[in-house]
């Protein structure tokens, strides 16, 4: 366990020379959430005098807006920032001979530089993502009650699982193939989308929303945010957490496998 | 001045008959990279389907008229990809690793070999995608956009595509003062969301900031206004021309001041 916590210690001391670019990041992450935020206000705005009534889907505007405001905190808490590409680039030029050598598992050490990126993240963005959301205070419920945000935060906490896994077995490819950046970014477009990072899960025809569920994508968002907000409770949240935690060991299951047989077509490129 | 013009020309037709060999090496990548674009516009497009699912309209924009925006919006990004993105993000790493030197010694204008170095040739075949939901918006919309139409359409386009390269020269600029420039490179990347978003969503501080100082709620919301029949004032093709030519202007300013301040590396 020692050798792991100095690969977290190394690896926060590694991001904070990037906190200029992290702080960068987050600020230019708020623009385009104040521009949706907009969108919606105007899209409730134009229904109210219009008589369509003032809720979309099951959401009311302050709803909306701390649905949008949610996604942002999960995505700072849970987000592969550049993990992938690293590793890709690490089995590509032939870095992992190391870790084959030493007695340190390559997908632990990779864990651990991902959680302290994570918390550099939150150390840098803490601050403006908080004055955002005292700014827009008035519009950001509260979770129902102190179970619900207890559970939020056991999910969050697959979430940020499965979000790493899926992003090390994505690039377990490089093994196999040159370029991966375009399979990282066509994962990231279907996640993008059926994860709920663009609208709620809930305010798309019941029958889409359906087959979404029979994917990992929406526990990799939108799941603990709708508990959050008092959306999924009862039976259906805690069958929705097994189903979390069971996708969680299959990706789990998945990052071994897709290692060990790369490894037996790793050939050590320049390493 | 012919010669000199012509002398350009020879070079950039250089520049793009190396791109296009570098493309037909990797041509499976050439054609993923194809398949990503597409796949975010969809979901561009979804998006927009999943919003009027629950209104009828944002502002006064109805729902093909926003599927025009952000197919211009695609037309406009992609053309811009095609020409300047690569070009704009790899200026930090000249500077950074003094390959700049190389092409300061050129016997030509550092700008524009800077700015129009490699060709993405995929902007293009995405940018024509971009083109077809155009297309197929107006039929939905009944319109049938006039000759004048499209050519004050494609022009504004165009003073679109050189607002983005002006801005983001600039940014990349600041390479020459910090290291860490690709980060804002890549932030203002962020900001082509602003643009497809139709511009009566958006009011007081917001609005002015992105319509006086960048002016991302302009260029593809002005173009898409003509060819929707939708411009209520002539003035905003104006101020869009204006704000290309001033942002040109700035960044040439920039370029040029930063430009004092490079002092190579490693050479």
């Amino acid at each position: 366990m020692k050798k792991y916590r100095h690969v977290l210690n190394i690896g926060i001391q590694n991001s904070l020379t990037y906190r200029f670019n992290f702080l960068v990041r987050s600020l230019f992450g708020l623009i385009p959430l104040m521009a949706m935020l907009s969108v919606w206000r105007a899209i409730y705005k134009g229904n109210g005098e219009q008589g369509r009534g003032d809720v979309v889907g099951t959401y009311t505007f302050a709803e909306m807006v701390s649905y949008y405001l949610l996604t942002t905190i999960v995505d700072a808490l849970t987000a592969v920032n550049e993990d992938d590409w690293q590793i890709a680039a690490d089995i590509k030029d032939g870095n992992i001979s190391q870790f084959l050598l030493k007695p340190i598992d390559y997908l632990w050490y990779r864990f651990c530089l991902f959680l302290s990126g994570r918390v550099t993240y939150l150390a840098v963005a803490a601050a403006p993502i908080t004055i955002f959301i005292l700014c827009l205070h008035k519009y950001f419920v509260l979770p129902p009650d102190g179970l619900a945000l207890g559970f939020f935060l056991v999910s969050v906490v697959f979430t940020a699982l499965l979000q790493f896994f899926m992003s090390y077995t994505m690039a377990m490819l490089a093994f196999w193939v040159l370029e991966v950046s375009t399979f990282i970014f066509i994962l990231f477009a279907f996640e993008y989308l059926a994860s709920g990072h663009l609208f709620p899960l809930d305010i798309l025809p019941q029958w889409l929303e359906r087959v979404l569920y029979c994917t990992p994508f929406p526990y990799q968002l939108y799941f603990p945010i709708s508990i959050y907000m008092g959306k999924t409770t009862g039976g259906e949240l805690a069958r929705g957490l097994i189903i979390q935690f069971a996708w969680v060991c299959a990706m789990y299951a998945l990052a071994r496998f897709a290692w060990n047989r790369g490894i037996k077509k790793y050939a050590a490129v320049g390493g | 001045m012919t010669m000199n013009l012509k002398r350009y020309l020879t070079i950039y037709s250089a520049l793009w008959s190396n791109s296009v060999t570098r493309e037909t090496m990797f041509k499976g990548n050439f054609l993923l990279w194809i398949f990503v674009e597409c796949l975010w516009f969809g979901l561009q497009l979804s998006f927009i389907g999943v919003l009027y699912l629950h209104t009828d309209n944002i502002g006064t924009w109805t729902k093909w008229q926003v599927v025009m925006l952000v197919g211009a919006s695609h037309v406009i990004q992609q053309i811009f990809q095609a020409f300047f993105l690569v070009n704009c993000t790899n200026l930090s790493e000249l500077v950074r690793t003094g390959k700049l030197d190389f092409l300061l010694l050129l016997p030509i204008n550092t700008r524009f070999v800077v700015s129009l170095r490699q060709v993405d040739l995929g902007g293009f075949v995405n940018a024509a995608f971009g083109g077809a939901v155009i297309a197929y918006a107006a039929h939905q919309l009944h319109f049938i956009p006039t000759i004048p139409h499209i050519v004050v359409f494609l022009a504004l386009c165009l003073a679109g595509i050189v607002i983005h390269y002006s801005l983001m020269f600039l940014l990349a600029t600041i390479s020459f003062w910090t290291v860490r420039a690709q980060g804002i490179v890549w932030g203002y990347y962020n900001l082509f969301n602003i643009a497809r978003m139709p511009d009566e969503a958006f009011q007081g501080l917001f609005k002015a900031v992105f319509t006086f100082a960048i002016p991302m709620l302009l260029v593809s919301n002005v173009p898409a206004r003509v060819l929707t029949d939708k411009l209520e004032d002539r003035n905003t093709i104006l101020l869009l021309l204006a704000m290309s030519v001033a942002c040109f202007a700035l960044s040439e300013f920039g370029w040029r001041a930063s430009l004092r301040r490079y002092t190579s590396a490693s050479s």
